[in-house]
């Protein structure tokens, strides 16, 4: 039963690949991307549990908590063409 | 008994979560502009992460394995309408109008960013500095 829940979740991820590649927008690649993310740490879980190595688990966090930061990031970088804020504020101010 | 039960719950989760992970998926494909496939991938974001973690606690039963699984859970819960909200909110400023249909029901707007000018963007320090 794992096996079939790993074997959706690795369909999911190439059909978001699919639009990830696609995308006509850099917002829809990055809404792919985060799908991927998603779906990534949804396969280390039932992956952990498949092989029984519940250790896997720690990874899911890691990537989840990752995933956010990469999007958020990536988008950040996209609002403002740039990622430090002091010197946005220094170009503001100037 | 109970435990067969148990498992049976478990493995419906699993497949209803990976069929919703599909769904989504397949309308993340699919749908014709950004704001719809968005919709789309909250569905995988919510009922297919819950049912998939859900099944998976099932199965762990009361360990610190659960535990670690409804942390995931929590952690996806709040990270995903966060990152939602800041990409749905960075395509708008980014002047990525929705596709709407007017009352005959043909579909008008585009799906391809350009750039707004000035006029609808009240806040002028928000806006990116252009060099």
């Amino acid at each position: 039963m794992f096996a079939a829940a790993t074997l959706a979740l690795l369909v999911t991820v190439s059909l978001a690949l699919a639009r990830a590649v696609l995308g006509p927008t850099v917002f829809d690649r990055l809404l792919a991307t985060n799908t991927i993310g998603t779906c990534t740490v949804l396969l280390l879980a039932v992956i952990g549990f498949l092989t029984g190595r519940p250790e896997f688990l720690d990874l899911a966090l890691v990537y989840g908590l990752l995933n956010l930061v990469g999007t958020v990031a990536v988008l950040k970088f996209f609002h403002d063409r740039q990622l430090d804020d002091r010197r946005r504020q220094r170009e503001a101010t100037r | 008994m109970s435990s067969m039960l148990i498992d049976i719950a478990s493995w419906i989760c699993l497949l209803a979560g990976g069929a919703f992970c599909i769904v989504g998926a397949l309308g993340l494909l699919r749908m014709p502009d950004f704001y719809t496939r968005m919709h789309a991938a909250s569905v995988v974001d919510t009922l297919g992460a819950g049912l998939v973690l859900l099944g998976l606690i099932l199965q762990a039963g009361l360990s610190l394995v659960a535990a670690k699984l409804a942390m995931v859970g929590l952690l996806l819960f709040f990270t995903g309408p966060v990152a939602g909200h800041a990409l749905a909110k960075a395509a708008m400023r980014r002047g990525l109008a929705p596709l709407l249909a007017d009352a005959d029901g043909a579909l008008s707007g585009s799906s391809s960013p350009t750039r707004k000018q000035g006029a609808e963007s009240p806040d002028k320090e928000d806006t990116p500095s252009k060099p």
